[in-house]
């Protein structure tokens, strides 16, 4: 515990669980921005997208070199599950590329949970007394935009693909027929509700309970000895399982935007 | 779980990072890769070329073998039947030269054998008129009795 001050267990968690947040219209409210979220996902981006980027400028058609052929597994795993997926029109245009930067970003974001916080808050304790959570994808807002721009991106593509009457067609006469179409627009509307909520709060569940578990773990383990030596091999256990948690979810978060965004040009 | 201007400002760097994958990410590689597929259909597909054009070079060379073969086959063919006929033609050469030969030989010696007779006659000739000389010594005159003499000469 780094502010040197004894906490309980509900104090600690709580700490660690309070965002960096910075209102900059009145005393907050909706005008906040939680600090810590967007300096570590810009940090993450920059890092991320930035290093495939340098691989790229760099790349040759001849015999790549170790890093070229890292970037290109990736390219080729990205790319095979938008082939598989996306079959109206060329998916290098948009679909491809974009499901790189969502699982790239989602990746690093995710995987910033394995960074043990009592060690990183050290340093991040000079930033925001307050607290500095550095998982960005255990907040909500985060989650939600990644969510709430492919759902517009959806609807973009919805009416770029059909056009506004095919788009209005889709949404009154699917998928019961014209004749039932008070349902069909109840349906939809559901469909189109719950689309962002699941792919937002699949993601932000997932690394929240992860952090909260590292958090009770590390509770335990500033109960003494046997609890320090306990709470270092579930910590450990944890750890390890969470390594399949963290790409599974950015895995996941990839796929449904390719889904969504390829339901969005199917023709009904 | 509090919905703030947060979630706005990550959409707009979501969306800012979507925009330069799209633009400076993806296509670079993308053409790096589909040239590299280029490159490899290529050099596949000449290979393939190659291995035709292989297989078709060692049927003409084995053609070629064989035509010649078939060219050294005729011509050790044309040669013995050559040589046949020329042994057969100094055969007959020299049959004929043998028989030439024999011939002029044969000539030769009747020729010969002719002389020897009309030697032989002569000689009886002298011999006959020289006995009867010595025979008739006196009486015999060469000049009265060259009529008789030459007579006697032609009968043997």
């Amino acid at each position: 515990m780094a502010a040197g001050k004894e906490l309980d267990p509900t104090e600690y968690i709580g700490h660690h669980l309070t965002h960096d947040a910075v209102p900059f219209i009145g005393n907050g409210g909706f005008w906040t921005i939680h600090v810590d979220s967007l300096v570590v996902a810009v940090l993450l981006g920059f890092v991320g997208i930035g290093l495939i980027w340098w691989v790229v400028r760099g790349a040759t058609s001849g015999v790549p070199n170790k890093r070229q052929a890292f970037i290109e597994v990736l390219f080729a795993f990205v790319d095979d599950q938008a082939r598989g997926i996306f079959r109206h029109g060329d998916r290098n245009k948009f679909i491809a590329p974009a499901a790189l930067t969502v699982f790239v970003w989602v990746l690093l974001m995710n995987a910033m949970d394995f960074l043990p916080v009592d060690i990183i808050a050290l340093g991040t304790h000079h930033i925001s007394e307050h607290g500095f959570r550095i998982v960005p994808t255990a907040d909500v807002n985060t989650t939600f935009a990644l969510a709430l721009t492919v759902w517009f991106l959806m609807l973009y593509f919805s009416v770029a693909a059909k056009g506004w009457g095919g788009w209005m067609h889709e949404l009154f006469c699917t998928p019961f027929g014209g004749k039932l179409f008070p349902l069909n627009i109840l349906f939809n509307a559901i469909e189109y509700l719950s689309k962002p909520l699941s792919h937002s709060l699949r993601l932000y569940g997932n690394m929240y309970a992860g952090e909260l578990i590292f958090l009770l773990l590390w509770t335990w383990a500033a109960t003494g000895l046997v609890g320090t030596l306990f709470g270092s091999v579930f910590g450990l256990l944890w750890a390890i399982f969470h390594i399949l948690i963290v790409g599974l979810q950015a895995y996941i978060f990839m796929m449904l935007t390719i889904v969504y965004l390829s339901m969005a040009h199917e023709h009904h | 779980m509090n919905i703030n201007f947060t979630l706005f400002a990550q959409a707009i760097v979501f969306t800012a990072f979507i925009w330069f994958t799209i633009k400076f990410v993806w296509p670079p590689l993308l053409r790096a890769i589909e040239a590299r597929q280029k490159q490899i259909a290529d050099g596949l597909a000449a290979a393939e070329q190659g291995k035709k054009s292989l297989e078709v070079s060692s049927k003409q060379a084995d053609q070629a073998i064989q035509e010649a073969r078939a060219r050294a086959a005729e011509i050790i063919a044309q040669a013995e039947k050559r040589d046949a006929q020329m042994v057969e033609a100094a055969k007959v050469a020299a049959k004929a030269e043998g028989d030439r030969e024999k011939a002029a030989a044969k000539a030769d010696i009747q020729q010969e054998a002719q002389r020897a007779r009309e030697q032989l006659r002569e000689q009886v000739a002298a011999l006959a008129v020289a006995g009867a000389e010595k025979i008739l010594r006196r009486e015999v005159d060469a000049k009265a009795h060259a009529e008789l003499l030459d007579g006697i000469k032609k009968q043997l």
